[in-house]
């Protein structure tokens, strides 16, 4: 194909697509550990010790609640300063090294 | 009848079918009907592609089946259902850029168009358009009956009126608005779903006196609801977790999910589609299924769980109000729904006809049958769920680990192992779809965990294998796909 004048090059999008590919594993790593660690680390105490936060059983609030918001911010920094903003199509100024 | 209730229903399906009459005057104009049909052009924009993604994939069961068993099993099942929020951001980081590009590269409309060009065998794409109609379609029967139901208990008609209202107001807009119709309609329902589930849990939270007194009825009625295990402890933490697979990461393999990562404009509109995904998903899936659990404090002993969230509605807030709140499952079902039906008939048409049946078909036949399929398919579902088979939140699972575990492998190991091949896509196809129907028939709950995690793990370990073994063959060929796709 034309666009690999750059023999043994490649397409120089696909190295900044695949880390981005990693770092959503390492987000969703993180958030399962979160989720998990919070949900069944305060979650497997006896019923009447639990403690409450705005209501919920703490463990629900850090996991689920708390979890999720951190997610969020996660997500937007992520996206913010680590992705970038790549054109799509081939045949456009899409491959220049 | 409730016509406090019925009007703001039928506002929704009338602006519904106006949708799919403005999208088909754009279609009259277009100048590749398949591409435009089944794919929207790609043009979609941040907002719509989240809220597409979202409404396609919060059905029946996050809307109606969930908070049923949230009901009978507490905070367990929220917790459980909170892993869903991972789909948010995981499809599109995951299958994100470099799935986009190389479909463009490909010019692929359809998950398994980017599947023939990846691994050029007829029989990848034969077996994967089989699984597809055969997994989706016992989703959408799902589906169908859902949203059947739900008007059935809104109305009162009977189921089989319901199902007759509910299937004509569906085929009409995709039949005639294809995918943009799909979207646009999707961007709506997905608004609908996020004010629906904000109302309904204020509703029930105010209803039920606050958020602490709701936790010690539940703490009185049964201690076990406010824990992370479940009503009667059932919920251990290696079965949750195996949800995560299914409901979470899995969903990457799931082709109405996957067709959307190759329909957004720019990346930009993919980064927009990242945040806005997460943050909808996560909320409509914590609102949803916490209402279902508070339900039990205001609504206790509830025969069928699965009516929570309609009696929940007509119990905590006026009439008309409730009527919009009911829309909010009703868009969630209707927008699975066109979506599933979308993807049945574009791998009949486009993957099966057009490639190997009559692949110089002119433009206007093309057309015909498009919309004939789309419709006969859509008819051939009204009968299936005429006669429904009782769980209704199995059905839909179902349908996804099978799918899961066709497909998860030969897209993303397609997309970043240069090694796979389509013998080792051949052979993760077959090998999760047999070991996930004969683990879920003979053998569910497997070590514990949910029946999806097996076939996932087996078809991983047949894709490498079969791909190892089939690496001398066609060599020529393989080396040609690197070449021009995956450098």
């Amino acid at each position: 194909m034309h666009e690999n004048f750059n023999k043994g090059k490649g397409d120089w999008r696909y190295p900044i697509a695949h880390k981005e590919a990693w770092i959503g594993i390492a987000l969703v790593m993180f958030h399962f550990a979160w989720w998990y660690g919070f949900a069944y680390g305060f979650g497997s105490k006896p019923v009447e010790s639990y403690t409450y936060i705005l209501g919920f059983p703490a463990w629900f609030f850090y996991s689920c609640i708390l979890g999720f918001i951190i997610i969020i911010i996660l997500v937007i920094l992520v996206v913010r300063f680590l992705f970038k903003d790549l054109p799509l199509e081939s045949d456009e100024e899409g491959d220049r090294p | 009848m409730n016509f406090q209730v019925i009007i703001p229903l039928l506002i929704f399906l009338i602006i519904i079918f106006l949708i799919g009459v403005f999208a088909s005057k754009k279609l009259a104009n277009s100048s590749s009907f398949v591409q435009d049909y089944f794919l929207g052009g790609r043009e979609l924009g941040g907002l719509l592609l989240a809220m597409t993604m979202v409404a396609t994939y919060g059905s029946a069961s996050s809307f109606i089946g969930g908070p049923g068993i949230a009901y009978q099993t507490g905070l367990g099942w929220v917790l459980l259902a909170m892993i869903q929020v991972v789909t948010g951001y995981f499809v599109l980081t995951i299958l994100g850029k470099k799935f986009a590009i190389m479909a463009r590269k490909m010019k692929a409309i359809t998950l398994i168009d980017f599947l023939k060009e990846r691994y050029q065998s007829k029989w990848v794409v034969l077996l994967s358009a089989s699984s597809i109609i055969l997994f989706l379609f016992s989703a959408m029967a799902a589906q169908w009956i859902g949203g059947a139901r739900l008007i059935e208990s809104i109305t009162g008609l009977s189921y089989t009126s319901a199902l007759f209202i509910f299937a004509a107001s569906v085929l009409v807009y995709v039949i005639i608005g294809g995918f943009r119709a799909v979207a646009i309609t999707d961007g709506m329902q997905g608004i609908i779903m996020v004010v629906g589930t904000v109302v309904i849990l204020a509703g029930t939270i105010i209803a039920g006196g606050g958020i602490p007194a709701i936790m010690s009825d539940l703490m009185a009625e049964n201690p076990n609801l406010i824990t992370p295990f479940g009503a009667d402890g059932s919920l251990t933490p290696l079965y949750v977790s195996s949800f995560w697979i299914l409901v979470g990461v899995g969903v990457v393999g799931l082709p109405q999910v996957a067709v959307r990562a190759m329909s957004y404009k720019n990346s930009k509109a993919m980064h927009a589609a990242l945040i806005i995904g997460t943050i909808v998903v996560g909320f409509i899936m914590l609102g949803m299924h916490l209402a279902g659990v508070f339900g039990r404090a205001v609504l206790p002993g509830l025969d069928t769980p699965d009516t929570v969230m309609p009696l929940l509605a007509l119990h905590v807030l006026p009439g008309w109000l409730a009527g919009i709140v009911l829309a909010a499952p009703m868009a969630a079902i209707m927008s699975t729904v066109d979506s599933l039906l979308l993807i049945v008939s574009s791998s009949i048409v486009k993957d099966v006809y057009l490639n190997y049946i009559r692949p110089d078909a002119p433009e206007k036949n093309i057309k015909r049958i498009s919309i004939g399929v789309t419709a006969v398919v859509g008819v051939l579902v009204f009968f299936m769920a005429i006669d429904p088979p009782a769980f209704l939140i199995t059905l839909n699972l179902f349908a996804f680990g099978g799918l899961e575990a066709a497909f998860i492998w030969p897209v993303v190991l397609g997309l970043y192992w240069k090694g796979g091949n389509a013998m080792g896509a051949l052979a993760s196809i077959f090998v999760g779809v047999l070991t996930y129907i004969g683990i879920t028939v003979y053998y569910p709950d497997a070590f514990g965990m949910h029946s999806v995690v097996m076939p996932v793990m087996l078809s991983l370990l047949s894709y490498v294998l079969g791909s190892i073994v089939g690496r001398n063959r066609k060599r020529q060929e393989h080396q040609e796909i690197i070449n021009k796709y995956l450098l």
